[in-house]
């Protein structure tokens, strides 16, 4: 059965079982939260959410309370906006004022609030924290303690999406304290390095330790993907800047993945801009023309690559076939090419298309793959193409 | 897979995983998985000779031998039918062969099955129960049920035992192959297989073979081509001259590979196009550098068949290109070398690809599965799983609803077989080889990302305290591992993981890849080689 209420004088249904929170957003009605994510269960715990209901004789918080059947809520009432003013105070009273070095400066749910409800900074506040920054090795998960604002979406995300059970509060009162495991580290506490945790956190308390100094929200470009590691095909956000990848996030509506995603994934991408990626076309000393080619190196357009491929990391040479003849030589693309072409039309010429077998690519696209499909039976005449499917 | 990571995910009443280290090869659905038991109560039961991550979340771990599957699926069935647990009308309406099965698996009682498997007669009987009360169920595997000289017969093994469950066509149901790679799903609906066209038309068929002919302009061969595992053979006997090889790493993903070392240092023209310089590329004898996934536009497909976008984020290094454009190249280099004769005016004869939604425009026409997959309604953001026979179509999450694509489901039922190569007295240990989560197959991209790299930066053998107390081991200390075929070094990981008898190795790394001792044995049918069991040895070093 729809219940029907209203909310800041506009009418409304909804849903059987919403809350006040999901009615009001549900119809464009924000209402401000810090410890509710749409992904977790709620726990009212910051009562960033109030709201005043029209014979509640306390304000309710707007993430845990049902809509019930006639209810009038007031979002903005003068005791709600106070109470929120108060929230972020008290929250601010123990909290570092370092939005200008701050990693999430931008992306920052707590910042945004402060910024909307137009508190100041507390310049004479008591005692804060000083925890250790940084206290944990893995090289994944940078913790600041300090910014902790004690909301425990990272320990929701842990329990019910992760199912890792890694987090926890410790102690109570001002001494509470988030901690892995039995206050462990991370990876000692059962910790897959999934980046779940970091990506539920509202504030800069949890931080990709990788990307940390490399470009915040504002100064990058997000290109919407798919993982190119294994089959699950989750989708998620290229952070890019000055060309380069500096971070992978969560797309809260990749279609399979969610906010999900793996180690792999969230900080496997390092490797495309790695020093040893090949940037030039390579070929053997033997295919091309001697005399070409002695131009062409002391000219300087091409060059021996032999020192080139040791450093890309192949071992050319350990398998006993170098000679001058093996070098490879790093030429132009048009040359590449060439050579490929015609020795693949000299060998159909002589041996038909049962000479030639073609391994396609099960990291490439459908396209490429197509293309590899056709290349390989339009014209090399052979139906000779696997790929690693079986391996 | 049949169904939908989220129709499993939401809505199975049992999770069935045999074959598959879900937590560390396909991390997103484990936690999808362990999510499905621990907030909404699905039963989990995990089938693994090695007690996986995913098994310490199951209400019951099967520890079978390795090699042992047919004899565990025949005995679960076997008390499904003994109880009369089995899903009759779905039988009647549905299949076809029930009485072959139930022959077959008669023998297969739970003392029969348990003395095979190793697995406890009254664990086979609880699994069966928990099947058989959690409806709809869902079954999934990976690489940990195929690469088995029994392969085929083992997937046909799961999909009889879903069919008597009636788990086929329904949500939460199904029998679902993880696939591994990102697109190997996609690179085998493309035709990147030597039997078929894209979307699995037969090469063998002579309508399917005319019509790619009219398409394509060329006369097409209609003999099936080789497997990687025989072009490798081929190589080295000198009937293939000239290997393509794209962004693949035969060097460490192929087994035996003493065997294909010296395949590849025979060939006479090799061309290797990647992005780094891999184990094969050492081999090569023109190596083409090509633009990884952040440089490229384009689509994947996902393991349960969904098609999404791949977008370029960043320029490529240096001169390296999309492979489209170079085979792009490639191609009209090769057609003006008239290496065949073209007819220029079929539809499809032509290359001088501008980009890839060009080429789908031709997937389109030519793949009946992927017809209505256009690139406007991708780059829309369509969620589209394929088969989607035309532009209207919402595309299909779950196969076989109300009917199987063959008409009737067959049972096809088969008799427990030993691998080809087991423990003996000069190799008294079985190997059996997987992957960890912070690497990926051949390690080309985790050893050069930094941080998976240094969270686990060497390889590692499991082996269990007793086998290493026999061989002297301690924990860390190296050992050689040897089989028929070559030997390794690593470094022991001692863990109860692993039962007595049973060590376990990555391929992850280059030189200690394990594939320098599986056995290339295949299944004969899929051509699959039995990479999950070999005989071993152990020896510590120094
Ligand atoms: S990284 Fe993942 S597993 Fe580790 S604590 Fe965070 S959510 Fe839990
Ligand atoms: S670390 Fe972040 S998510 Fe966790 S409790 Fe603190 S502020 Fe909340
Ligand atoms: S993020 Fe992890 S689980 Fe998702 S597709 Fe990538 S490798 Fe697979
Ligand atoms: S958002 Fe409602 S109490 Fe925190």
């Amino acid at each position: 059965m729809p219940i029907h209420l209203t909310i800041d004088d506009v009418p409304i249904t909804a849903p059987a079982g919403a809350t006040i929170l999901e009615a009001a957003r549900a119809n464009g009605i924000p209402i401000p939260t810090l410890c509710h994510h749409p992904d977790l269960k709620n726990v009212g715990a910051c009562r960033m959410c109030v709201v005043s209901v029209k014979g509640a004789r306390a304000l309710q918080t707007a993430c845990t309370t049902p809509a019930g059947e006639g209810m009038v809520v007031n979002t903005m009432s003068a005791e709600a906006v106070e109470t929120r003013k108060f929230v972020l105070e008290m929250l601010l009273t123990d909290h570092p004022n370092d939005c200008m070095t701050c990693e999430v400066n931008g992306d920052c749910e707590l910042q945004d609030l402060v910024y909307d409800y137009g508190v100041r900074w507390p310049e004479h506040a008591g005692k804060r924290h000083e925890w250790e920054i940084d206290p944990d090795p893995n090289p994944f998960i940078f913790i600041d303690r300090n910014k902790c604002i004690l909301c425990s979406r990272c320990i929701r995300a842990c329990q019910e999406r992760q199912n890792r059970d890694v987090w926890s509060f410790a102690f109570r009162g001002f001494e509470t304290k988030l901690v892995a495991g039995a206050d462990q580290l991370l990876l000692d506490a059962g910790c897959e390095s999934c980046g779940q945790c970091v990506a539920y956190c509202p504030v800069g308390a949890l931080v990709d330790k990788m990307s940390m100094g490399k470009g915040r929200v504002s100064q990058v470009q997000k290109v919407r993907t798919t993982c190119a590691y294994c089959g699950v095909g989750c989708n998620f956000d290229l952070n890019v800047r000055d060309g380069k990848v500096i971070r992978v996030t969560s797309a809260e509506d990749a279609p399979v993945n969610g906010m999900a995603l793996c180690v792999k994934g969230r900080y496997g991408y390092d490797y495309v801009h790695h020093r040893q990626r090949l940037t030039q076309p390579l070929v053997r000393a033997k295919w091309l023309d001697a005399e070409t080619q002695a131009a062409r190196l002391a000219s300087g357009e091409w060059r021996l690559a032999d020192q080139a491929t040791k450093r890309l990391g192949g071992r050319v040479g350990s398998n006993g076939h170098q000679s001058p003849n093996d070098s490879f030589i790093a030429v132009d693309w048009d040359t590449a090419l060439d050579v490929v072409a015609g020795k693949f039309a000299q060998e159909k010429a002589a041996h038909g298309g049962d000479a030639f077998a073609v391994l396609a690519s099960a990291k490439c696209t459908n396209e490429e793959n197509f293309l590899f499909a056709k290349f390989t039976r339009q014209l090399l005449a052979t139906n000779s193409i696997d790929h690693c499917a079986r391996l | 897979m049949t169904n939908s990571i989220r129709d499993i995910a939401e809505q199975s009443q049992c999770i069935f995983i045999i074959g598959s280290n879900t937590t560390e090869q396909h991390p997103v659905i484990g936690t999808k998985i362990r999510r499905a038991k621990r907030q909404r109560g699905a039963k989990l039961i995990v089938a693994d000779p090695r007690r996986i991550d995913i098994a310490d979340y199951a209400d019951l771990h099967l520890q079978h031998k390795p090699g042992t599957d047919l004899a565990l699926l025949n005995g679960l069935m076997h008390i499904i039918l003994r109880q009369g647990w089995e899903d009759a009308d779905f039988i009647a309406e549905r299949t076809e062969g029930i009485e072959e099965l139930r022959t077959l698996v008669a023998k297969y009682t739970p003392e029969v099955a348990s003395a095979i498997t190793g697995v406890p007669a009254a664990d086979l009987e609880q699994a069966a129960r928990m099947l058989a009360e959690n409806r709809p169920g869902s079954l999934l595997y990976a690489m940990g049920i195929t690469q088995h000289t029994v392969g085929v017969p083992n997937v046909m093994a799961c999909a009889n035992l879903q069919m008597l469950l009636g788990n086929m066509g329904v949500a939460g149901g199904g029998v679902n192959p993880l696939r591994g790679q990102n697109n190997v799903q996609g690179a085998c609906d493309m035709g990147g297989l030597p039997n078929v066209y894209s979307g699995y038309q037969r090469v063998t068929d002579p309508a399917i073979q005319a019509k790619f002919e009219a398409a394509w302009g060329v006369g097409l061969s209609p003999r099936a081509g080789l497997t990687v595992t025989e072009m490798v053979h081929a190589a080295e006997t000198g009937q293939v001259r000239c290997l393509y090889i794209i962004g693949e790493n035969p060097m460490t993903s192929d087994p035996d590979l003493n065997h294909v070392r010296e395949a590849l240092q025979k060939t006479e023209f090799i061309v290797v196009q990647e992005i780094f310089f891999s184990e094969t590329a050492q081999f090569a004898d023109v190596v083409l550098p090509a633009a990884s996934f952040v440089e490229t536009e384009g689509t994947f497909t996902n393991t349960e068949r969904r098609i999404q976008r791949v977008r370029k984020a960043v320029a490529s290094p240096g001169e390296a290109k999309p492979d489209l454009w170079i085979i792009d190249e490639l191609a009209k280099r090769l057609i003006d070398l008239k290496v065949v004769e073209i007819d220029p005016d079929a539809p499809w004869a032509d290359w001088n690809y501008a980009g890839p939604s060009d080429v789908m425009e031709e997937i389109n026409a030519l793949t009946p599965i992927y017809a209505g997959a256009t690139w406007q309604r991708l780059e829309a953001g369509a969620q589209l799983q394929w088969p989607v026979p035309d532009e209207w179509h919402p595309g299909t999450p779950i196969l076989h609803v109300g009917k199987f694509s063959r008409g009737k489901g067959r049972f096809v039922a088969s008799d427990h077989v030993s691998p080809a190569e087991l423990p003996d007295a000069e190799y008294p240990l079985m190997l059996t080889t997987g992957r960890v989560l912070y690497h990926w197959h051949g390690g080309e991209m985790t050893h050069r990302a930094r941080n998976l790299a240094a969270m686990y930066p060497d390889a590692l053998v499991e082996i269990h305290p007793k086998d290493a107390a026999k061989a002297h081991i301690g924990p860390g200390e190296l050992l050689k591992v040897s089989s028929r075929r070559g030997e390794i070094l690593a470094k022991a990981e001692i863990t109860d993981r692993v039962e007595p008898g049973l060590i376990f190795t990555t391929f992850h790394f280059a030189e200690s890849a394990a594939n320098f001792l599986t056995n290339p044995a295949l299944d004969p049918e899929a051509k699959i080689p039995e990479f999950k069991v070999c005989a071993v040895k152990v020896e510590k070093v120094g």
